[in-house]
């Protein structure tokens, strides 16, 4: 009895001593700079002065003095509503038509993982040069192949999301790889079933794959909001938030504040903004998923 | 006549039925050589930049600036390797973005195992509730920590230095990589453990001789997204180096565009060439490892 107590004992203290340097990481690089950086929200704080409290004025001037954070939110809201959902849907096509192919799937899944390896600085360099509107490879491909004059992409106002949005398709690999596997997952005599049961093609489609495929959608559509809104890269190095602010992500804005400016309070604030509408939207889809997403033995259809 | 009919009436049936078949088949074929052109079309425009990547890359300066552009370079300059690399002390940069990286793959490891060996295997009062808190920051965005934490490395003289870069990793290596690898752990069978423990093992001895050796596919996968991620990462050096010569790759490379002008593609394309290579080879070699980590990222919603 003593010995058992003191081995559970020594249990507890070595769990605490393995997790000890993660406790210790989420304290320091975490939930200390969340406090720190809520109490920065509501400060006048230019870094070589100390923080001098302000009450509302940093969320009173995003919202009605400064045009420039709710432009970006629109921008980065343009981006992601429009690009998320394409993207989704090009996934999931893609995986399909991967599920159908018998032969050479595993080489055509690595030829389309192939883009989704490049990512950051290298990426948005490329894509400049593809989608230069003389010499890229865009608009010669669309005047040769359609015969249509492509337009000036990054420099154009009104193509500069349009053209980062088709350039995200190149990101899709780890998407098809996610909804490949949820394919592969349903079972087969479902199929087989269904198809003594004389159903269509169509009906086997919208029955049997895409419910079984929405809790994978779901997911993919969690993380794909959650990180469209956090883009930057491609606002730093490709259009510099250009043309006349036309894709000045809201993350590059706030990153101008912080280090640019240095308004380190106004930054946190914008900072808490973005915070508060990501948690936003996943409770959103989060609550919404009831009625859409088909979890295997549940009840609900 | 009489006893001809059935068998008539036999023969009709049965070539009914086998031009049911025949049409059906014809079908599947179609619908499979449509695949297939869809997944070549598909296959091409994934390969497509990377071509036009590595055309540039090759060409003199005169004939980049080409319509319609040529794809097969001509002469073949491959000094412009040569030239990107000691325009800007490449060399330099890699060694700087290899010792971030590996720094930080040996932190994850090291501080993430520990971790997710201590949820996975050892009880302990309020385990529950701190694998919850240790897991929260999966949702939160980077930009809120930001700032808070540049001003505390500042107090901390870290500014300018790799520290910012790499120490956080030492501490628990990221809430993903916890709950991957706990999850990877609870699937080897405990009575390994117990078996270890009766020849004297101790906890520490378990993790390391069991535990370990037994988990390489999920201790790769952590790895391989660990590399990617620290090799491609952008906006942490940015903020935290201004020496260039500390400079990572990524932010050295966005700056190549400024200093050597804009319009020098064909370095552009070869120092970005460079710069992919190495995520290029592991995805190669690594693939297995790849495939099956977006498969288990993806799993878990």
């Amino acid at each position: 009895m003593v010995l058992r107590q003191s081995n559970t004992r020594r249990e507890a203290v070595l769990f605490y001593v393995f997790v000890g340097p993660a406790l210790l990481g989420l304290l320091i690089f975490t939930l200390g700079p969340m406090v720190a950086s809520f109490y920065f929200s509501f400060c006048d704080y230019e870094i070589v002065r100390a923080p001098e409290w302000v009450g509302l004025a940093n969320y009173h001037k995003m919202f009605f003095v400064d045009k420039l954070p709710l432009k970006s939110l629109g921008v980065t809201a343009y981006y992601s509503f429009v690009g998320v959902p394409i993207r989704l849907v090009a996934q999931f096509l893609v995986a399909l038509l991967l599920n159908r192919a018998l032969f050479g799937r595993s080489l055509f899944r690595t030829v389309l993982y192939l883009p989704s390896i490049v990512s950051g600085v290298a990426l948005s360099l490329l894509w400049v040069w593809l989608l230069n509107p003389e010499f890229g490879l865009v608009n010669y491909l669309l005047w040769e192949v359609f015969g249509i004059q492509g337009p000036r992409w990054l420099s154009s106002p009104d193509w500069v999301i349009p053209a980062l949005i088709v350039m995200s398709m190149w990101g899709i690999g780890g998407g098809i790889v996610i909804c490949l596997a949820g394919l592969q997952g349903i079972s087969e005599e479902l199929y087989e079933a269904a198809e003594l049961d004389g159903a269509s093609g169509l009906q086997k489609m919208l029955r049997i794959t895409v419910p079984h495929m929405t809790p994978v959608l779901f997911f993919n559509l969690i993380m794909g909001i959650i990180g469209s809104f956090q883009v930057f890269t491609q606002g730093y190095v490709m259009t510099g938030g250009g043309p006349s602010n036309a894709s000045l992500f809201y993350v590059l804005y706030l990153y101008w504040n912080a280090f640019n400016y240095f308004r380190m309070g106004y930054a946190s604030a914008l900072a808490w903004v973005l915070f508060a509408i990501i948690l936003a939207m996943t409770g959103l889809i989060f609550r919404s998923s009831s009625a859409w997403v088909y979890y295997e033995g549940s009840v609900q259809m | 006549m009489t006893s001809q009919a059935p068998a008539v009436r036999g023969k009709a049936a049965g070539s009914r039925r086998q031009s049911w078949l025949q049409r059906r088949s014809v079908r599947r074929v179609i619908a499979s050589a449509a695949t297939y052109a869809a997944l070549l079309v598909l296959a091409g425009l994934s390969i497509l930049p990377f071509l036009w990547m590595v055309s540039t890359s090759l060409k003199d300066p005169g004939s980049v600036f080409l319509f319609p552009p040529r794809w097969i370079p001509d002469p073949v300059v491959w000094s412009n390797y040569y030239e990107a690399l000691t325009f800007l002390p490449f060399a330099r940069y890699f060694a700087n973005t290899a010792f971030i990286t590996v720094a930080n793959i040996v932190g994850t490891l090291v501080s993430a195992s520990l971790a997710a060996y201590a949820f996975a295997r050892l009880r302990a009062p309020l385990k529950s509730l701190i694998f919850l808190m240790i897991l929260s920051p999966m949702f939160l965005p980077g930009q809120v920590t930001m700032i808070p934490l540049f001003i505390l490395y500042r107090h901390l003289n870290w500014i300018d230095t790799y520290n910012p870069l790499i120490v956080p990793a030492f501490f628990g290596g990221g809430a993903f990589n916890i709950f991957l690898l706990r999850q990877f752990f609870t699937t080897i069978p405990l009575e390994l453990d117990h078996a270890a423990r009766i020849d004297g093992c101790g906890e520490a001895g378990i993790l390391w001789r069991i535990v370990l050796p037994l988990s390489k596919p999920a201790l790769a996968t952590v790895t391989i997204f660990s590399f990617m991620g620290h090799w491609n990462d952008f906006l942490a050096p940015l903020i935290y180096i201004n020496s260039s010569a500390k400079l990572t790759v990524s932010v050295a490379l966005s700056r190549f565009r400024g200093e050597y002008g804009t319009t020098a593609w064909h370095l552009l394309m070869a120092a970005s060439i460079v710069a992919v290579l190495p995520c290029i080879l592991i995805f190669f070699f690594a693939q297995e490892y790849f495939v099956r980590g977006i498969q288990m990222t993806g799993m878990k919603g």
